[in-house]
């Protein structure tokens, strides 16, 4: 296992140095920064100050190694933008996207893992219909959509939730939540939702078809014939063994989530890296982008550790092949 | 129609099992009647598709749909099962009624200890702590040969041999002391060698406890040193029933004999090996009359147009016109 640890922790270092240079090399081929950055009448001793202060001046390679460097300590350079550092604007808004994802995240779980677990169960019930129906919605219409509908029946007509921002923010010095107030939750629940849909019906149908899988199964047909109830054998024995490939997909998910909270925050306006990444993108601001990729690459990658631990959790099977590998 | 004898453990009665598709109701297993006594071992055989899996599902309540009991009964002890509500045929099996599967490979959940599934199941039936459920799942491993139970019960199923893993599965089913066991072949998945094993160890087991067995197999072999008696199923009908030795040595129906000749046996030369021409018809082509006809070496006119009932010839009772002089001429309609 300890092995297993070490070569995932190893892979993981590859990926991040193969990523760190692509988003390096942006700096090397998305146009001359300093144009954005001081007006068109800046004389050529002023560009030649800055690029010095930017660290532009040296050979590419040394660039990299400085760059890695910083990324290593937390520096991701100064955003031409807005000129002040970039870990300063992602310390801002990562704290946004974050608790928009965990609780999309957190709400496609615990609704799509029982709705699956439910339909695949009573195939053929009048709710597991309704289910599938409203799956398909949720599948089909693009979040957007799903967004500006949400903003028009409940910030609009009915008035019942803020129609865009992060209000209610208590600051936590480290960390800015919407958890602690009633405002906060008003303004969060309409962007979950909206991110959620996707990946509660996603979840839900793959649930279902596991079960469906699982319940077909040799084991399964013991356990009932073993005469133990039906509780046993649809919760304990059939989705434990639904869970493998819940847990990956929903690993992936959640790295889709962050991709897709673009989107979502674009929609009801909510100050998470989302928005950020947007502004940089229409602005060239290549720091900012460049971290933002390193940061959801690393994101990823630790999403992608966890994943694997918890196959060993899960599947005993893996964690005893591990050992007798590890052992030689 | 007799009044069953008091030692019946199970009686199944003109047992009926059909599947309804679109196109017309496909029947499974038609009009099928026995019964096994207390500690007996009945021996099921037949060929692939003949129904043999399906009585024994039937019977334990767990066929799956759209398949479906659409006549006769089954009872234990005299008690009818085949209507019982979910719950109440669900504590009889395991408790009453017990099943072994083919595969050992895949019949063992592979996400919990042996032990886990072992305790769960004592605890479903009887009313035990942990320790105790402990200690008799334990003692259940060491009954069908596990050597250092102790050991073994906080293990995979992956870490089990298939033989071992069969061994396991018996113990599962037999943990809450059923009067009766379905063992549904239960060693053609395993090694030849490993198979008389396993077979010999039901066998031990079944007469220690008393439990009755279905036996469901291919091997004639297994037959002739295991069951009391046979019953043999071609297209979803029983056509023989008897006792083993008689039935192996003295079979009536020409299917059986068939079936018989099939096997070689030692000492036999080419020349003696008979084979059945042709296969069993689908369900949907079961023809008209003896379902055997067409490929009866002794098909008469009569074979084509009526169904022949099963009546008692010697000792045995057989689905055959040819032996209607024999026994009391049975009208159909
Ligand atoms: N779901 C189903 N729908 C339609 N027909 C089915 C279904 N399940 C089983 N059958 C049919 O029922 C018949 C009897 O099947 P069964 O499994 O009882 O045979 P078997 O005697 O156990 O054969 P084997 O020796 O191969 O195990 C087969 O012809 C099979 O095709
Ligand atoms: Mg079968």
């Amino acid at each position: 296992m300890l092995a297993f640890i070490i070569q995932r922790l190893l892979q993981a270092v590859v990926v991040m140095l193969s990523v760190s240079f692509v988003s390096f090399a942006l700096f090397q081929f998305v146009g001359d920064p300093i144009n954005n950055m001081v007006g068109q009448d800046a004389t050529e001793a002023q560009r030649e100050l800055l690029r010095e202060r930017l660290g532009l001046n040296e050979p590419w390679p040394l660039q990299f190694i400085h760059y890695i460097g910083n990324i290593i300590q937390g520096e991701f350079g100064l955003s031409y933008r807005l000129g002040i550092p970039v870990e300063d604007l992602i310390a801002d808004r990562l704290p946004a996207t974050m608790e928009l994802v965990l609780v999309s995240a957190f709400m496609a779980l615990a609704l799509g893992v029982p709705m699956g677990v439910y339909t695949g169960l009573n195939r053929n019930s009048w709710l597991s219909r309704l289910f599938l129906t409203i799956s398909l919605i949720g599948i089909s219409l693009p979040t957007f959509v799903i967004g500006i509908l949400l903003i028009l029946i409940f910030g609009v007509w009915l008035q019942w939730l803020p129609t865009f921002g992060r209000a209610g923010v208590v600051d936590l010095g480290w960390w800015t939540t919407s958890f602690l107030t009633l405002d906060g939750w008003r303004s969060l629940i309409m962007p979950s939702i909206t991110l959620a849909l996707f990946q509660l019906t996603l979840i839900m149908r793959l649930i279902r078809a596991e079960m469906l899988e699982v319940l077909r199964t040799d084991y399964i047909k013991f356990a009932r014939a073993r005469g133990l109830r039906n509780r046993a054998v649809h919760f304990r024995h059939a989705l434990k063994n639904t869970l493998v490939p819940v847990i990956t997909i929903t690993g992936l998910q959640i790295g889709s989530l962050l991709a897709f909270s673009i989107i979502t925050e674009t929609v009801f306006q909510w100050p998470g890296m989302g928005l950020l990444i947007l502004q940089a993108i229409q602005f060239v601001d290549i720091p900012v982008m460049s971290s933002y990729l390193v940061l959801i690459a690393f994101l990823f990658v630790l999403i992608n550790l966890v994943v694997d631990l918890l196959y060993f959790i899960v599947d005993p099977r893996l964690r005893l092949d591990s050992l007798s590998r590890g052992a030689h | 129609m007799t009044t069953p004898a008091e030692s019946n453990l199970l009686e199944v009665q003109n047992l009926r099992v059909d599947f309804p598709t679109r196109r017309g109701t496909l029947i499974a297993v038609d009009d099928v009647s026995f019964e096994i006594k207390a500690g007996e071992v009945l021996g099921v055989v037949g060929e692939s598709g003949a129904g043999k899996s399906l009585t024994g599902a039937a019977i334990i309540g767990l066929l799956e749909p759209p398949g479906r009991i659409s006549g006769g009964e089954v009872r234990l002890a005299g008690k009818r099962i085949d209507n019982l509500a979910q719950e109440q045929i669900r504590q009889i099996r395991g408790r009453e009624i017990g099943m072994v599967f083919q595969d050992p490979l895949t019949s063992l959940n592979p996400l919990f200890r042996v032990g886990e599934q072992l305790i769960e199941t004592l605890q479903t039936h009887a009313d035990l702590d942990e320790k105790s459920a402990r200690k008799q799942a334990i003692d259940w491993l060491a009954e069908v040969g596990i050597p250092s139970p102790e050991v073994r019960i906080d293990q995979y199923p992956h870490q089990f041999s298939g033989g071992m893993r069969q061994r396991v599965v018996i113990a599962l089913a037999l943990c809450a002391n059923p009067k009766l066991i379905i063992a549904d072949e239960p060693t053609t998945a395993l090694d030849v060698s490993i198979q008389a094993q396993i077979i010999s160890l039901l066998k031990r087991l079944c007469r220690e406890h008393g439990t009755a067995v279905m036996l469901i197999t291919h091997d004639m072999g297994v037959i002739a040193e295991t069951a009391d008696r046979v019953a043999v199923m071609y297209a979803g009908r029983l056509v023989e029933i008897g006792e083993a030795r008689k039935v192996i040595q003295n079979a009536k129906h020409p299917y059986t004999l068939g079936l018989m000749g099939s096997i070689p046996t030692i000492g036999d030369t080419e020349e003696e090996l008979r084979q059945i021409q042709g296969s069993m018809p689908r369900l949907a082509e079961i023809p008209e009359g003896c379902a055997f006809n067409p490929r009866c070496p002794n098909v008469s006119d009569r074979c084509r147009k009526h169904r022949p009932e099963l009546q008692s010839v010697d000792e045995s009772s057989v689905a055959c016109w040819l032996f209607e002089d024999a026994a009391v001429p049975s009208e159909l309609s």
